[in-house]
């Protein structure tokens, strides 16, 4: 391994540390968003199961645009 | 289940697959970027090797900066033009313009102890890139906190608030006397940088635009689940 590309004239130490730092963080974030994702994912199977078949006729006429301004955003 | 998901919610469908192509791209340019970065580019005849970090600290500061400015924009729609989808956009672009504003706080504080000899200065643009952290900080946490539809308007207002913030970051380096070098990029004028180090910037930029799209991705689709969940409360 060159170890110049290492050492970098002394700086090695702040270079690496800064790009790990860099890598490390977008390493935690993709993760967290993923175990978002699973989360709301189980949640919505969940809930899914547990409907009868005229509950899931009437979720799979739900548009989501319809669902979102009913449930998030129709009182701003 | 899925076909509800999926079949019902094309927005679900189409990002998943623009996820995957823009996954590849991000590690094609990730790649380059780096390699360019750290084995290619000359050091600088002033700063040697520590200049290298320039390749995460100005592409994270201008991510951030442009992620910030998206919000301010789109919170104006909010409030303006009730526009219910700019809040889901807004609210899944955060996280990454949260975390490449600590990229650029922390890498910039590491290179400075080599360049300036200290971590930390209250310079001018270190300051302003630091108030736009805790904009970011009380945008986020203001979802947290409150509940939807106040979280809406209070974080439409902080954003728009710290939008004042984004020209002072840009123009500090001109405006006071500041540790900060001016502007080496310029869109209406020639840059004062060279093109060897100019190409690796522009990689590891593209490749971080890359990642906070991927990740603004994955946001939205939690964020169209959420939505999906209540609707099926009210069934």
């Amino acid at each position: 391994m060159n170890l110049d590309l290492l050492i970098m004239n002394g700086y090695g130490v702040y270079v690496w540390s800064a790009f790990s730092f860099t890598l490390f963080n977008f390493f935690i974030l993709y993760k967290v968003t993923i175990r978002q994702f699973d989360k709301e994912h189980a949640k919505f199977s969940k809930k899914y199961k547990s409907l009868n078949s005229q509950q899931i006729t009437l979720a799979h006429k739900q548009s989501t645009n319809r669902t979102f301004v009913r449930t998030v955003a129709h009182k701003i | 289940m899925l076909a509800l998901l999926n079949e019902k919610s094309k927005k679900i469908l189409i990002s998943s697959k623009f996820r995957n192509l823009i996954s590849i791209l991000f590690i094609i340019f990730l790649s380059l970027g780096l390699f360019e970065a750290l084995v290619i580019s000359p050091k600088d005849y002033l700063q040697s090797d520590s200049v290298r970090i320039m390749y995460v600290h100005v592409p994270s500061a201008w991510i951030s900066l442009g992620i910030f400015s998206i919000i301010a924009f789109l919170s104006l729609g909010v409030l303006v033009f009730k526009n219910k989808n700019f809040v889901l956009i807004s609210k899944s672009l955060a996280p990454s313009g949260f975390i490449f504003n600590l990229i650029a706080l922390v890498t910039g504080s590491i290179w400075g102890k080599p360049t300036w000899g200290t971590w930390w200065a209250w310079d001018p643009r270190i300051t302003s890139m630091l108030v736009l952290f805790l904009f970011y900080f009380l945008y986020l946490l203001t979802w947290k906190i409150f509940e939807k539809n106040k979280a809406i308007t209070i974080s439409s207002y902080i954003s728009i608030i710290g939008a004042i913030n984004v020209p002072i970051i840009k123009f500090s380096v001109d405006w006071w006397a500041t540790l900060h070098q001016p502007s080496s990029i310029n869109v209406l004028s020639e840059s004062t940088i060279h093109s060897s180090m100019l190409i690796p910037l522009f990689l590891m930029t593209a490749a971080f635009a890359l990642f906070s799209m991927l990740i603004f991705l994955m946001k939205y689709n939690v964020e169209l689940i959420k939505v999906k969940n209540k609707g099926l409360n009210r069934i």
